[in-house]
């Protein structure tokens, strides 16, 4: 039995390009291309990038929201990309999710007392009184009044929507949540407060977390394990606090160095990246990276680096870049 | 008025006439706004600052919107008082606006190219078909659009996020204004080009002298890029400030409490973190007293009487809050 709850292993998700009269295929969009990484029970992996990166594409192809192109993704120690329909049934209670946007993933006419009730359902668990008291508990436990039972989604404000969102993800006691942005579209005050549930919930269920979001700050605040994407690949992967404090590849060291730190006194110099992500439908050749890299070299433009231990072991969590010039950037 | 001045607000009232009834978006807020200097206003979704923006450019919808009380000065002219055709020279030329989404505000059907031209031919009449281009392409070449000669062909939909909003920021130079308003100029963008436009609003402040106004709920983006900042919290003024005295010697219990809500990158992982319990109270139902009071750790039986009037703190900064009394 592996150490590891989920691993994902070489995951590859392109999604076909269709054009013309006869909708041939013309290209693809390389949205995730061979990513790889772990995560041990009770523990949570960031998943940090910008947008178009593919972090969102991950975290759904690991649900088989989206259906991978190639690769393994191996929960419990099985890989459950390939298994059938309906064992995958079984296996997905224990798999949940939390969106983004608690505007559009909660059914609009249904009230939160259906929206609760339905994993339930889906999954033939209880009878009907033993389900009313289970959607009880979990309203109780998110901190929304019961009488929301009653109440429409759109009765509630952004952050009451999302603790509505988390528990009907943690409404079957998974063991894996994938959280895809959980706090970006909340106000500040509501961010800190989504976030001390989600840590409680851990604590509490140990469950274990894939947090996928733009927002470094957010996702070192609650990972153990921070792994760095660009352009449909990790470029990075560390323990969170090596991360932030020795990053290596130049890429992570230009976005914490972009992100706008609250305290006047730290004003001043910045790495900014010139130019922008390219398309991944035509990613760079070599590394893919370096169109914007400061310290790109020759070598750079057509060899492509491999994710790489600079430090400990590479699967017993080392710190892990995918750079030729890997810890050579220093201002 | 003071002379390094260039806009002030006071006591603004700006109301939304809703099927509800009329609510306050914005109740008595006023400040100002230095030569050549960046204030920063900063609060929540519905705190009002916005509404704030849109007052001063005198663009609230209509015809829900009405502007109740207040005057916005811009040197010694009040803007409330002008009539339309008068605001006409006043707006893109002594005061322009950028806008969160640039794509909602440039024209889906025509180049870029030739959505700058008409900024141009409204700002300078006399100026000549060719004259115009050469500017266009001088002040994209200023805003940072690489091979601007190609760029202006090209529609808003075939560009990204980060260079519609250098289109949009070349549109409000264009006129030269004494003051840039920019609404979350960059709250849709990623961090790297935030960070690229963020650098390219502060270098062209140093070149023209410009004042900025700048709107976002980013405490982060405030620290960065202000001079003075204005906290607003459910369509009042919590508390005023220069940057250093807010980050540093925060006063209103919001303030202090936003600031300890922030996850930061060189904290402890995996700790809670501070809360604000509670929700914004609804504009529908605005309590009497402190605005804050019912989220407040530090409320007291007078907070529920009436909104507290400012206390001057020191130079520059006032704080609406009983526990600073008045005359301390």
């Amino acid at each position: 039995m592996s150490e590891f709850l989920l691993t994902v292993n070489d995951l590859k998700i392109h999604f076909p390009i269709f054009r013309g009269l006869f909708l041939r295929k013309t290209g693809s969009v390389y949205a995730v291309d061979g990513v790889t990484f772990a995560i041990r029970p009770g523990e949570t992996l960031g998943l940090v990038g910008e947008s178009g990166c593919g972090k969102t594409t991950v975290g759904r192809g690991i649900l088989r929201l989206y259906r991978p192109t190639s690769g393994q993704v191996v929960f419990k120690n099985r890989d459950i990309s390939i298994l059938p329909r309906k064992e995958f049934r079984q296996v997905r209670r224990n798999l949940q999710m939390i969106f983004q946007d608690p505007f559009e993933s909660l059914n609009s006419r249904h009230t939160v007392g259906n929206i609760l009730e339905e994993p339930f359902l889906i999954h033939r668990i209880g009878s009907a009184r033993e389900r009313r008291e289970r959607v009880r508990e979990l309203l109780a436990r998110v901190g929304i009044q019961q009488q929301a039972v009653e109440q429409f989604p759109h009765e509630f404000s952004g952050g009451q929507r999302q603790r509505i969102g988390i528990a009907r993800a943690i409404a079957l006691n998974p063991e894996l949540v994938v959280c895809d942005e959980p706090v970006s579209a909340l106000d500040v005050s509501i961010q800190s407060q989504i976030l001390n549930l989600l840590l409680e919930l851990q604590q509490e269920m140990n469950l274990t977390y894939l947090f996928i979001a733009h927002d470094l700050a957010v996702v070192k605040h609650l990972s153990d394990h921070t792994a760095v994407m660009y352009l449909g690949k990790i470029v990075e992967y560390a323990d969170a606090d090596a991360l932030y404090e020795r990053p290596l590849h130049p890429y992570t060291r230009a976005l914490i160095s972009a992100i706008p730190i609250p305290d006047p006194m730290t004003r001043g110099k910045r790495i900014i990246l010139s130019g922008e992500i390219p398309s991944p439908i035509h990613p760079p050749p070599g590394c893919r990276f370096h169109t914007r890299c400061p310290i790109a070299i020759e070598r750079c433009y057509h060899e492509e680096p491999m994710l790489e231990a600079m430090t400990g072991a590479k699967d017993q969590g080392g710190h892990l870049a995918a750079c030729h010039r890997a810890g050579e950037y220093t201002d | 008025m003071e002379t390094d001045v260039i806009l002030s607000v006071e006591g603004l009232v700006a109301s939304f006439d809703t099927e509800a009834g009329r609510i306050r978006a914005v109740d008595d807020v006023g400040f100002r706004v230095r030569k050549g200097k960046t204030l920063g206003i900063v609060g929540e979704s519905g705190c009002g600052k916005s509404v704030t923006a849109l007052s001063i450019m005198r663009l609230l919808p209509k015809p829900s919107g009405v502007i109740e009380e207040g005057a916005v000065r811009l040197e010694d002219m009040d803007l409330l008082t002008l009539a339309r055709e008068e605001m006409y020279h006043v707006r893109g030329k002594r005061i322009a606006m950028i806008f969160q989404e640039p794509m909602t505000a440039l024209n889906p059907v025509h180049k870029i190219g030739k959505q700058m031209d008409e900024v141009f031919r409204i700002h300078f009449p006399e100026m000549a078909n060719g004259q115009i281009r050469e500017q266009t392409l001088s002040l994209f070449d200023r805003v940072g659009i690489a091979d601007p000669g190609r760029r202006i062909h090209e529609y808003p939909h075939q560009i990204s996020g980060g260079m519609r909003q250098r289109v949009m920021i070349a549109m409000a130079l264009a006129g030269k204004p004494d003051v840039l308003i920019a609404d979350e100029p960059t709250t849709a963008l990623d961090v790297t080009i935030q960070a690229q436009i963020l650098d390219l609003i502060r270098n062209l402040q140093d070149e023209t002298g410009m004042a900025v106004i700048f709107i976002t709920h980013d405490l982060g983006v405030i620290a960065q890029v202000c001079d003075d900042v204005v906290v607003m919290y459910a369509g009042k003024i919590a508390e005023k400030a220069g940057v250093q005295d807010l980050f540093h010697h925060p006063a209103h219990p919001y303030t202090k409490g936003l600031l300890l809500s922030i996850p930061r990158l060189d904290g402890p992982r995996k700790k809670k973190l501070n809360v604000i319990s509670g929700m914004v109270p609804s504009l529908y139902e605005l309590p009497q007293g402190c605005r804050f009071e019912n989220r407040c750790p530090y409320a007291m039986a007078v907070c529920k009487s009436a909104y507290p009037k400012a206390t001057r703190m020191n130079q520059g900064h006032t704080v609406c809050c009983y526990l600073y009394p008045r005359g301390h």
